[in-house]
């Protein structure tokens, strides 16, 4: 067993590794490598870090308080004071873009804590089992693919009540049959494997298999997936708040910062503008990196 | 050789079509199921709607039996059902009218400015993804991916918006929102629900270019999304054909690099592109309901945020259940589209 200390480039790189960790470090540093010669998918990659990084220092970096108000300076362009300027009741807009960074990034994250494992496991199982279980769970599976998204999540939304933990919920229950389809359709490549084949001569059980054995290999493919879905979620989200659907006022959702402002466009053009940059840039930089792993980790798909 | 022939022929096939289309009556009533449980989970009551909220409870009760809402929910579903068979979608409590006569009264505006957003998408998409996977790692190629990229990260709504503001605020070389100028409202009889097609039957010219004009922007917004998709796969597909062993044989015939790109790798790609678009048609649906929120645009998108917002629960599940059976229609239409196209499925 090498140490950890003799992490050089000639030790990840090397031709004939001594140890498995070896091996698998290796690899990732070869996908790095290549990832780095991707300039786009660095520039998404620097984005969605630096995202992370200001939502979650957003009450160390924000000026003020994200509902301090100030009538006496609405729509104020902007200044030294507010590099953003203000918004309709005079909250300081770049405070407000900040936090609202959080609650974007926090849905993002719950959505996919709840949507990964769940598709995961049904793509697994329906896979791995084939027959009856195969049919239902992928009947099942069609249903919810058969709704656009938006209206599906917006039925859910009416059906619960407008807000943020509604439009999670309604989000997650569209977002997870696509990662449900994909887990299947690794499993089945490689279901009959020489390697499944041996493992299961060892006396291995189902369950074994499916968890240590099928599981790892889906989550290369799953990672390329969910890093392209956030984007899809983050405008998902934004459109819900748009709608008066999703978080409401007088919380600092970019999507319901443009609801409640964009009647005074004409006005004050920056006020609704500015979120909705905040929304392309933060999706863009998820695009982009997820295009980037999908190069790396994930060859096969276009 | 002729499909029905053949499938005539070959039970196999038949037997696959037969499957396919069992396959798409299970979705539906999977959807409708889902539907009709959305409006149970509801915390309003339907009851109250109707007879307010002082009602002595005799008339509730009373009230309540008529709905069926007393009776087990598989029970409930099945009026549903026999309903539904029926054409009756209820009525909509914000217009009064029959959910059927508005979803007839708002669809064609929607089918209107998604077909037009298609088509763009797709004269703009097919081209550009060609063009780029022919010069793979060209500048070119890059600016498209860029270009592609962004259209899948902006938020249509943000974009619209925008819109609005630069052609029909400050530059005014646009019209305002709505499918028409007031000024021709009701001159121009109403046929299809398209306007355009509608002023074009009529061969009134001035209200063709204004509704045109009105068309033009949301459909130009509507189109940047389903072409970033059109055309990333077109590219996609494209480099695969590229690489294919009888382009190697074209070149190798002297053939004009302008022909194999065009007729032997494009040729090839048709198929699985016809899927491509025929879910983009259908993406488009769900676009429309932003779209639609920002130009005003009198479509199904705009009625069913409306009913959403006045919580008028029949018509939001009717609008959900007619997008989501057209979104399933569109589905079938790809699959036979391929069935029908490609050789190697027969």
């Amino acid at each position: 067993m090498t140490p950890p200390m003799s992490l050089t480039r000639d030790w990840l790189l090397t031709d004939a590794p001594e140890s498995r960790r070896q091996a698998s470090l290796g690899r990732l540093y070869r996908g790095w490598l290549q990832f780095r010669g991707n300039y786009l998918a660095m520039a998404g990659l620097i984005a969605a870090v630096v995202l992370i990084a200001f939502s979650l220092a957003a009450p160390l970096l924000a000026p003020y308080d994200p509902s301090a108000q100030d009538l006496t300076n609405r729509f104020g362009p902007p200044s030294a004071a507010h590099w953003l300027g203000t918004d309709e009741v005079g909250r300081d807009l770049l405070t407000r873009l900040l936090y609202g960074g959080r609650i974007t990034l926090g849905m993002v994250v719950a959505i996919m804590v709840l949507v990964a494992p769940v598709g995961l496991v049904v793509g697994i199982v329906a896979g791995y089992a084939g027959g009856i279980a195969d049919r239902i769970l992928m009947r099942l599976t069609d249903i919810f693919l058969a709704f656009p998204r938006l209206i599906l999540a917006l039925a859910f939304v009416a059906a619960l009540k407008p807000g943020i933990s509604s439009a999670i919920i309604a989000i997650a229950l569209t977002a997870w049959p696509p990662y449900a389809r994909l887990a299947r359709a690794e499993t089945l490549t490689i279901r009959n494997a020489d390697f499944i084949a041996a493992v299961r001569l060892t006396g291995a059980s189902a369950t074994r298999i499916v968890m240590r054995h099928i599981a790892p290999l889906c989550v290369s493919s799953l990672i390329v997936r969910v890093t392209l879905d956030m984007s899809g979620i983050i405008l998902t989200a934004a459109g819900l708040g748009f709608l008066g659907m999703g978080a409401q006022p007088p919380m600092p959702e970019w999507g319901t910062m443009i609801a409640t402002t964009r009647g005074q466009i004409l006005d004050a053009w920056w006020v609704p503008t500015i979120p909705g940059v905040a929304i392309f840039v933060a999706s863009l930089a998820f695009n982009l990196l997820g295009d980037g792993l999908r190069d790396v980790l994930d060859p096969k798909q276009g | 050789m002729s499909a029905i022939t053949d499938a005539g022929r070959s039970p196999a096939r038949f037997r696959a079509s037969l499957t396919g289309l069992s396959s798409v009556a299970i979705t539906l009533f999977g959807l409708i199921l889902v539907t009709f449980l959305i409006g149970r989970a509801m915390p309003i009551d339907p009851t109250l709607a109707i007879v307010g909220d002082h009602a002595p409870p005799d008339v509730v009760a009373k009230v309540r039996a008529d709905l069926g809402l007393d009776q087990p929910l598989i029970v409930q579903f099945w009026i549903y059902l026999e309903h539904l068979v029926h054409g009756d979608l209820g009525r909509s409590v914000m217009t009064q009218n029959l959910v059927t006569t508005d979803i007839a009264h708002f669809f064609p505006a929607t089918l209107e400015l998604a077909t037009t957003a298609i088509i763009i998408a797709i004269l703009i998409g097919v081209p550009l993804g060609v063009v780029a996977a022919a010069r793979q790692g060209s500048r070119f190629d890059h600016v498209v991916r860029v270009i592609s990229l962004a259209g899948q990260s902006v938020p249509i709504f943000v974009l619209g918006l925008l819109c609005l503001l630069l052609f029909y605020v400050k530059l005014g070389i646009a019209p305002g929102t709505g499918q028409q100028d007031v000024l021709y409202e009701g001159m121009v009889p109403d046929v299809t629900g398209m306007r355009v097609l509608d002023a074009a039957l009529d061969a009134d010219w001035d209200a063709f270019w204004d509704a045109l004009a009105h068309l033009a922007q949301p459909a130009l917004v509507l189109a940047y999304f389903s072409l970033s998709i059109i055309t990333r796969m077109t590219r996609a597909f494209m480099l695969e054909a590229l690489a294919g062993e009888y382009i190697v044989a074209a070149r190798a015939k002297g053939l004009s690099p302008a022909r194999i790109l065009w007729r032997h790798a494009f040729g090839n790609i048709m198929v699985p592109l016809i899927t491509v678009i025929a879910l983009a048609y259908a993406g488009l649906l769900e676009g429309a309901v932003l779209t639609e929120t920002v130009f005003s645009w009198p479509g199904l998108g705009l009625y069913l945020t409306g009913s959403l917002l006045n919580a008028d629960m029949n018509a939001v599940l009717g609008a959900t259940l007619v997008v989501g059976a057209v979104y399933v229609g569109l589905n079938l239409l790809a699959d036979l589209a391929y069935r029908l196209l490609d050789p190697r499925v027969r």
